[in-house]
């Protein structure tokens, strides 16, 4: 058991590490294809989390829509809009504005991991027990039918709104 | 393993994801930042789901969040790209700075 914590630990670390890395990429990377791939290693860390944490089916989830769906049509999404005349477009803001952008993340960071100490301190999470597909989908169509019926709405509105807003007249 | 770990990873993704909607001009960019943010959340939410789930086995209301925060950011991504190709095919430019049609 003492075993398989550490092994737990080990690999919350070095996924957490390549999560941070990955999403300090995608904000500063001056290519934006490149920022496109690193979210895609974020996005796949965040799977891994969920693994850790035995949520496998928001884990196949995530791999399916993020990696599967949303990267590829952030891809589209820079293959439509790339300047036509060649020049790189300044992707960033001047830097004074970036000095202050970074200024508010960083005491965000502090108010909210002062919070989180302050709120959670030593807090086990407890036997992980697996969670299965099985027990989602009977939470999913019995406690939440009703909002999974409003997201399906949702999710057909925006789909007829992106086809209308992008379709050529 | 602590909850903690979980939560303070959510943070600093979230922060990094709010410094990128600040700090980046290009709308796209800034769409990839909302989604490290909204998965910040959704990270918090698994934690949450698997912390409950550890005492009441019957309750996974983490997960579900979790999904349908999953299906409502697709939702949003498709929006917003569709919003970012109409900006781009009328003004040339996805530059943030040049939408200011409501600045009068």
């Amino acid at each position: 058991m003492f075993g398989l914590l550490v092994a737990q630990n080990i690999a919350f670390y070095v996924i957490a590490a390549l999560i941070v890395f990955g999403a300090l990429r995608v904000v500063t990377c001056k290519n934006l294809v490149h920022a496109a791939l690193w979210l895609v290693l974020v996005l796949a860390g965040v799977a891994g989390q969920y693994i850790l944490l035995a949520a496998e089916f928001v884990a196949v989830t995530q791999v399916l829509v993020y990696l599967g769906a949303i990267v590829v049509l952030f891809l589209f999404g820079i293959m439509l809009t790339r300047a036509k005349t060649g020049h790189d477009l300044e992707l960033d803001n001047p830097t004074p504005a970036k000095v202050g952008a970074g200024v508010i993340g960083v005491l965000l960071l502090g108010v909210m991991g002062y919070a989180l100490w302050d709120a959670w301190r030593g807090q086990e999470l407890g036997d992980i027990v697996v969670q299965r597909t099985a027990e989602v989908s009977d939470s999913l169509f019995s406690t939440y039918l009703l909002p999974f019926e409003v997201i399906s709405v949702l999710l057909l509105a925006a789909l007829i709104g992106a086809i209308v807003l992008a379709r050529r007249d | 393993m602590l909850v903690n770990q979980f939560l303070f990873l959510g943070a600093v993704l979230f922060c990094i994801g709010v410094y990128g909607v600040l700090a980046r001009r290009n709308a796209v960019l800034v769409l990839m930042s909302i989604e490290l943010v909204l998965n910040a959340v959704n990270i918090n939410l698994v934690a949450f789901g698997a912390m409950w789930h550890a005492t009441d086995p019957a309750n996974l209301s983490g997960q579900v969040f979790a999904l349908f925060v999953i299906a409502v950011a697709a939702a949003e991504v498709g929006v917003g790209l569709a919003l970012v190709l109409m900006i781009y095919r009328n003004r040339q430019s996805i530059d943030l700075d040049e939408v200011d049609l409501l600045k009068g």
